[in-house]
């Protein structure tokens, strides 16, 4: 099974082979390196940018002014924020123009803490980027939704950012990628470049198919009865988790992975809260401002009288980073604990 | 040389990885006793830097990031501050590879290892941020920040305050080649050398030939980093930071000429990367970059300026200390889940919308 910087590597190998994808870049996008994750090694069209964000940002814009497709990389969410007029002018410039100039674009990058990365590589940008009107907003929480939701991203006509769970990058799904070969030691060796001289290194890709996962389009990953838990990303599997753990003690929870931030699946929360009654939303921003409050917000004006309990929001503290002792990391981003007591308390409510 | 201090081989001139950069002769332009200083110091930096690796390695810290190979750039600029706190006194904004310039200014090693151990009792960030992320208010070392070259736009901003207060002290900003490609250099040369406005400040780029894995070669168009800087009428030249003589020399000159005239000067010192970017490279030993510290301490023993044994004893007992701080920070308190809010606004005033 691949993880999911393999998966973000046969994506894009699939769009430069498929899809018209011409330029992949960043800083060390390109060999040698093939990206910090690995998710750009031996790619056709990679290439290594200056070390200049808003150079990257502005690149891609004029290549999708062209019309010609490009996927770009911000090494770590944490280095996007000087860009952040560049993605505001992305958003806006085809209503600005009143649909002249649409911007087919990608933009990855790794969000999140998870793995210690301290102050600077931990950041998350699901609540920042749900303020950019005009992009559209993905983030997987498996290789194969990885897979299908870039290529998407790839195809779209639109500003896509495809936010890559840093802590995820090496995780394993449980799906193959169509076309994917099933022993994952062959995959490996197909498409992972050696440690060390990689100068004549070429890599031998399987003949991936292509696989959308639609933009907007969310999925359930546990059913359940009692409460429904919406989530993306790293805390997605923490959730699945709580979800399984509770079932023993005869809770039923209903897990939605929504995969897409912006667009979102109303449509699946709803059917869901209105059989459940009780939602807790988990993401991992900081919780002032939190694009979960604006989902709570749409629950409680449409759904209200099918809610049996307050809606909650499970998020990371309004701390202005992340510090890098586990004690400060832990209490600063929601752990599998804090989502279970929200789940056992939403139930406890009585209305 | 240093790499397996302590022990035998720790002491042992090796060979250099190159041929040698400096000619024996140049050791007559500084006085003996500076030149033992300045192997003194680089030689403790590389032993904490080699401190910190092993810390890594052993698991007692989640990343390593810092200095080794840069010594004989950076301890002659921490021997030249003029040091203290405020307006009068030089402002230092550095990049995370500062360990050198901050031994030579007195830090002790411990205080670099409670930071990669994120301890409660680091006194640069609180056990917060990464290794060699170092701020001391109270030497005006300003904070070192993961994000490149913001410092060289906040360093613009000392420089004013300093032009203000016809001040002696001047800004020094240090920072890596590849950085050089972010809007805020750009804006350091513009700002700082508006004519008329000049500021006192020292640009300085450690230039190592790498970003990461992205080498120089492909990145830049000019030849010199010092060019951009000519470009702008300031007093620019390029050096060899592997030469703690010409560093110590070069810099020398440049702070007085910016403290006798108000104006911006500019240095790029060529340097080795030692031990790779960081630990997410491994942060092992490269071999085919010259070792400034191997380089300057085969000149000091040719010339007799220094004796085997004595070289030895110096290695040993930067070791020690390396090993001897590691013990006592392992005892040190970490910082507690409740301090996230600590420091959040001046006084730790309420920070926690839930409490207000
Ligand atoms: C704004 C920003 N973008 C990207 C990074 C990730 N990053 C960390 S170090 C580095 C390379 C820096 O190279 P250089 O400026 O030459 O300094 P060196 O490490 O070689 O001393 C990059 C891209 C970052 N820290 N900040
Ligand atoms: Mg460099």
């Amino acid at each position: 099974m691949a993880n999911m910087a393999q998966a973000i590597r046969m994506a894009l190998h699939y769009g430069e082979k498929n899809l018209a994808v011409k330029d992949i870049f960043g800083q060390d996008v390109g060999a040698p390196l093939g990206g910090v994750f690995t998710a750009t090694q031996g790619l056709e069209n990679s290439w290594n940018t200056p070390l200049d964000e808003r150079g990257i940002i502005s690149m891609a814009m004029g290549i999708a002014m062209t019309g010609e497709r490009c996927v770009a990389e911000i090494q770590f969410v944490d280095y996007i924020f000087n860009t952040i007029d560049l993605l505001k002018i992305a958003g806006n410039t085809l209503w600005c123009t009143n649909g002249g100039f649409p911007l087919p674009m990608v933009i990855m990058s790794p969000v999140g803490a998870g793995i210690r990365g301290s102050v600077y590589h931990s950041h998350s940008f699901d609540a920042w980027a749900s303020r950019l009107p005009g992009w559209k907003v993905v983030m997987p929480s498996n290789p194969l939704d990885a897979y299908g939701l870039l290529l998407s991203a790839i195809q779209d006509p639109n500003p896509v950012l495809f936010l890559k769970p840093k802590a995820l990058m090496r995780v394993r799904g449980d799906d193959l990628i169509p076309g994917e070969p099933e022993d994952e030691k062959e995959l490996k060796a197909m498409i992972d470049a050696p440690i060390g001289d990689r100068t004549s290194w070429k890599p031998r890709w399987p003949k991936v198919e292509g696989y959308m996962v639609p933009i907007g389009q969310g999925k359930i990953t546990r059913a359940g009865e009692q409460v429904t838990l919406v989530s993306y990303g790293r805390h997605l599997l923490l959730c699945n988790q709580v979800a399984d753990e509770l079932k023993e003690e005869g809770y039923s929870v209903e897990v939605i992975d929504l995969r897409s931030i912006y667009p979102y699946d109303w449509q699946m929360i709803k059917t869901s809260v209105e059989k459940t009654g009780r939602v807790v939303f988990v993401n991992e921003d900081t919780e002032v401002t939190n694009f979960a409050e604006h989902l709570v917000y749409r629950v409680v004006q449409e759904l209200f009288y099918s809610l049996l309990a307050r809606p909650l929001v499970v998020a990371g503290k309004n701390v202005p980073g992340i510090g890098l002792h586990p004690n400060l990391e832990d209490a600063s981003v929601p752990q599998k604990h804090e989502i279970a007591e929200a789940v056992r308390s939403v139930v406890a409510e009585v209305p | 040389m240093a790499k397996k201090a302590p022990g035998k081989a720790a002491a042992k001139p090796l060979k250099t990885a190159k041929a040698s950069s400096q000619s024996l002769n140049s050791l007559t332009k500084l006085p003996k006793a500076l030149l033992l200083q300045m192997h003194d110091l680089m030689v403790k930096s590389r032993m904490l830097e080699e401190r910190l690796i092993k810390i890594y390695k052993a698991g007692d810290a989640y990343f390593w990031i810092g200095a080794p190979g840069e010594e004989a750039w950076g301890v002659p600029i921490g021997l030249q501050v003029l040091k203290g706190r405020g307006p009068e006194y030089d402002y230092l904004h550095m990049h995370y590879r500062a360990t050198p310039t901050l031994v030579a200014m007195g830090m002790p090693m411990i205080d670099s290892i409670r930071l990669i151990m994120n301890r409660s009792t680091d006194p640069s960030t609180g056990g917060r941020n990464f290794s060699n992320h170092y701020s001391f208010p109270e030497w005006n070392v300003a904070p070192v920040t993961s994000p490149i070259e913001v410092q060289y736009g906040i360093a613009l901003g000392t420089a004013h305050v300093q032009k203000r207060h016809k001040s002696k002290g001047i800004t020094l900003v240090t920072g890596g080649d590849a950085g050089t490609a972010e809007g805020d250099f750009a804006s350091c040369l513009i700002w700082s050398s508006r004519k008329g406005r000049e500021l006192p400040m020292l640009i300085t780029v450690q230039n190592n030939k790498w970003g990461i894995s992205t080498s120089f070669d492909g990145q830049h168009g000019e030849t010199n980093i010092a060019d951009r800087a000519r470009a702008f009428n300031i007093k620019a030249r390029s050096i060899n930071g592997n030469d703690p003589i010409e560093s110590y020399l070069t810099l020398q000159e440049d702070m007085a000429y910016i403290r006798k005239t108000g104006k911006p000067a500019f240095i790029e010192a060529h340097v080795s990367r030692l031990y790779g970017h960081s630990s997410a490279s491994g942060a092992n030993f490269v071999s085919n970059e010259l070792c400034c510290l191997n380089d300057f301490e085969t000149k000091l023993l040719k010339a007799g300026l220094i004796k085997e044994a004595a070289v030895k004893e110096l290695y040993e007992k930067y070791a020690q200390e390396g090993f001897e701080a590691q013990q006592i920070v392992k005892g040190e308190p970490v910082p507690t889940s409740e301090s996230i809010w600590d420091n959040v606004y001046v006084g730790s005033e309420n920070a926690d919308w839930r409490k207000f």
